[in-house]
């Protein structure tokens, strides 16, 4: 195709709300539908946590805003907890927000390759959101068998009390599951097919990559528990016993079928957080990216060793001590790739003008933080020590101090890193540090009791530990509060955040085109927000993307797309 | 709508739209693969369920696999078809593989039937569960086909959109190769 070809078409009619904002097929548009959506749903989960924080400090009395807390509501809010931040916050603003906003912009095209298919994934996505919303309000409660879901909990009526909230719990994932194999298969054909001319497989952006490999890691790993998402259904609606043992079926088949989804998950998630961090830190270092193609080769490894991790969450559930051993060695195993990307951000660091901007800080966090959560899956990777810490607290501190430094600080990360190209307008950095220290020091105060919980025994799913002696202390009890106010602290600071965002897009600074002195193509539209098309006429790639302070240059960056 | 232009980049060399219909084909493949590899776990572990698989009638498998496959003789002269820009002759082609799909759900049904009323329901024993799970899920893909088909050769039939007539040729072998698997899974294997 000729370059004089590749003008972007400017139809300047005026479009009502609907078409514009509703309907619209541009992948900015659903970008920020996914990414408020995402932001709404997190503020559910984290009104859940705040529940189920206030019955475990003060068990029994009365919660503001709730009221008593009951063992059945309990369950569904620790459920719905879980689910929410996993599959309606991570995956949609991670993934599909900024892999819909950054993938077209990064490889420098209009739009995505299925304009449609986004808008329709989008859209199963938000019906999803609303099943699971109706199944908290259904006659029975919500479904309260735990994120994961295990039969026969989940696939009996007479052991789940929630006849139609499990149904529509498992509805709502399956509806998840369906829009973001939609997402991905887009994600992936347009940063396959799509890129400007020039763009060769190693000048793409790290995040695009990581997105596009998370993406191919869901595809793969989801259709199992499809497939067991079918079963589960007939199980609770047809009468069928695929896990019931009692009619022949096997409840551990759903374990399976479960984690092997379940663990590259996490990695899904890990991976764009892991992208996010490796565009900001070299920008505000000044420096190269330090190992751009072992980075990529690392994530590629980890992609294929996170399938072969997964029975690490069932050393428990009676299987051979032999497969134990196996998959004790691939968990342990998949903690170096990691720990080299680790290596390779600080050396990326190494010797650089740093600048500690409100991304930075949360890029940086997002590393440390992350390292803690890594450090402590060993201890549960490894059979012997996992099976004492098994479904005890340290589990739930260990995959907080993972899950929430990719969801929760990965996207304070990019969002404000982006939010000049977003919107248009600069955030406040004062605000923004306010915001970044208050919500890091309780995250740990939240969190790091939790380890100290659960060495000491505490069991997850407990509604109440007054009726058991040796939980019950005042030790312990201390350390449940400190914990719940720390939570309290923190959701208090995300005022500020919001705030923020809100006094920025009224006020802020007018953000230029490139403010970061960034060398990466989204940056490189003079369009700031960028409107339908993204560019005047779309750009073309003459180098990688991480040429910051390059010898032969006056300037310390050099964008992909200035002729050499 | 107007294409924007990363729908007609091709950069790997493929047309994006094939390319996605790989993608749809990957994901589609663990899913039945997760499904099937369930069963046989199931099947190995559980001589006894023979005594079940007995009764599934291998003639009308087979029947129904001779029929499936000759359906994509018609999808493969349609695609020859649309590269030589006939799409009237696609079109009818494709209709004569959507009659294939529809011969198949048909014999399905009173297959079905007759097992029901002999009592083989879902319900009765895990390998019924399988059976019609399994089957299910693939008829659903069968007809998922057929109506695609339908939305496809109506724009052939006008000369428009003809690259599509390849990619749901490819989807329809891929529905093919997966009853491959299932045939002798639920039937030949006693």
């Amino acid at each position: 195709m000729s370059a004089t070809a590749e003008h972007v078409e400017h139809g300047h009619h005026d479009e009502g709300f609907v078409k514009k904002v509703l309907w619209s097929t541009d992948h900015k548009v659903i970008a920020f539908q996914y990414m408020v959506t995402g932001m709404a749903m997190g503020l559910v989960g984290a009104a859940m946590a705040y529940a189920f924080r206030m019955q475990l400090a003060w068990p029994g009395s009365e919660v503001p805003g709730f009221g008593i807390i009951t063992p059945d509501v309990y369950n569904a809010l620790v459920t719905n907890h879980g689910t929410i931040m996993i599959f309606w916050v991570a995956m949609p603003v991670l993934i599909a927000a900024f892999g819909n906003y950054l993938i077209p912009l990064m490889c420098g095209v209009d739009d995505m390759a299925f304009p449609r298919i986004n808008r329709l994934s989008f859209q199963i996505f938000l019906l999803s959101a609303v099943v699971l919303m109706v199944s908290l309000f259904v006659p029975g409660g919500g479904f309260g068998g735990a994120w994961t879901a295990y039969p026969p909990l989940s696939a009996q009526e007479l052991y789940s009390l929630t006849p139609m909230g499990s149904s529509l719990w498992l509805v709502a994932v399956a509806l998840e599951f369906v829009a973001f194999l939609l997402g991905g298969i887009n994600f992936v054909t347009t940063a396959m097919n799509s890129r400007a001319p020039g763009m060769k497989a190693l000048d793409v952006p790290l995040v695009v990559w990581m997105i596009v490999i998370a993406s191919i890691l869901f595809m793969a790993s989801v259709g199992p528990l499809i497939a067991g998402a079918v079963m589960l259904f007939m199980d609770q609606q047809v009468g069928t016993g695929f896990f019931d043992p009692a009619s022949g079926g096997d409840p551990i088949l759903w374990q399976h079928l479960f984690w092997f989804f379940g663990h590259p998950e996490v990695y899904v998630v890990l991976l764009p957080a892991i992208g996010i961090a490796g565009e900001i830190i070299p920008v505000f270092s000044r420096k190269k990216l330090f190992g751009y193609k072992t980075i990529l080769l690392t994530a590629i490894g980890t992609g294929v060793l996170s399938f072969f991790v997964w029975a690490h969450h069932q050393f428990v559930a009676g299987i051979d001590p032999r497969m134990a051993n196996i998959f004790t060695i691939t968990t342990v195993l998949i903690s170096i790739p990691i720990a080299e990307m680790v290596f390779l951000y600080i050396a990326t660091l190494f010797g650089g003008s740093i600048r500690f901007t409100t991304p930075m800080l949360w890029a940086l966090a997002f590393v440390a933080e992350f390292l803690i959560g890594g450090v402590t899956g060993i201890f549960l990777g490894a059979s012997g020590s996992d099976i004492y810490f098994h479904d005890t607290y340290f589990v739930v501190a260990h995959f907080h101090y993972t899950f929430f430094p990719i969801a929760i600080i990965g996207t304070y990360a990019g969002f404000t890193y982006w939010f000049p190209k977003m919107t248009g307008r600069m955030m406040s950095e004062r605000l923004g540090k306010v915001h970044f220290w208050g919500t890091i020091i309780p995250f740990n105060l939240t969190f790091l009791p939790l380890f100290f919980l659960g060495a000491a025994g505490q069991h997850r799913r407990i509604y109440d530990y007054s009726s058991f002696p040796e939980l019950a202390t005042d030790p312990l009890q201390a350390l449940r509060v400190v914990a719940t106010v720390a939570l309290l602290v923190m959701l208090a600071f995300q005022v500020v955040f919001f705030w923020n965002v809100f006094k920025s897009l009224r006020s802020g600074k007018r953000a230029e085109a490139n403010p970061w002195r960034s060398n990466t193509l989204e940056w490189t539209t003079t369009q700031t927000p960028p409107g339908h098309g993204n560019w005047d006429e779309l750009p073309t790639c003459f180098r990688g993307p991480y040429e910051y302070s390059h010898p032969d240059r006056d300037e310390d960056y050099w964008p992909q797309n200035e002729p050499a | 709508m107007q294409k924007p232009v990363a729908t007609t980049r091709d950069v790997m060399g493929l047309p994006t739209g094939r390319l996605a219909v790989w993608w749809v084909i990957a994901s589609e493949i663990v899913i039945f693969g997760g499904l099937l590899a369930s069963y046989l776990m199931h099947r190995l572990g559980h001589p006894d369920w023979a005594s079940q698989s007995i009764v599934t009638n291998t003639w009308i498998g087979a029947f129904n696999t001779f029929v499936l496959l000759t359906s994509s003789l018609s999808a493969v002269l349609a695609h020859a078809a649309a590269e030589d820009g006939d799409g009237k002759k696609a079109a009818k082609l494709l209709l004569l593989t959507v009659l294939g799909g529809a011969v198949f759900i048909g014999v399905k049904s009173v297959e079905w039937t007759l097992e029901i009323s002999h009592g083989y329901t879902i319900t009765s024993h895990p390998f019924w569960s399988f059976y019609y799970t399994a089957a299910g899920l693939h008829a659903l893909h069968v007809i998922a086909g057929c109506v695609i088909m339908l939305f496809v050769a109506a724009d052939a039939a006008k000369g428009r959109e003809l690259q599509r007539v390849e990619y749901i040729g490819i989807y329809w072998h891929f529905v093919d190769i997966i009853w491959i698997f299932l045939f002798p899974l639920l039937y030949i294997a006693k």
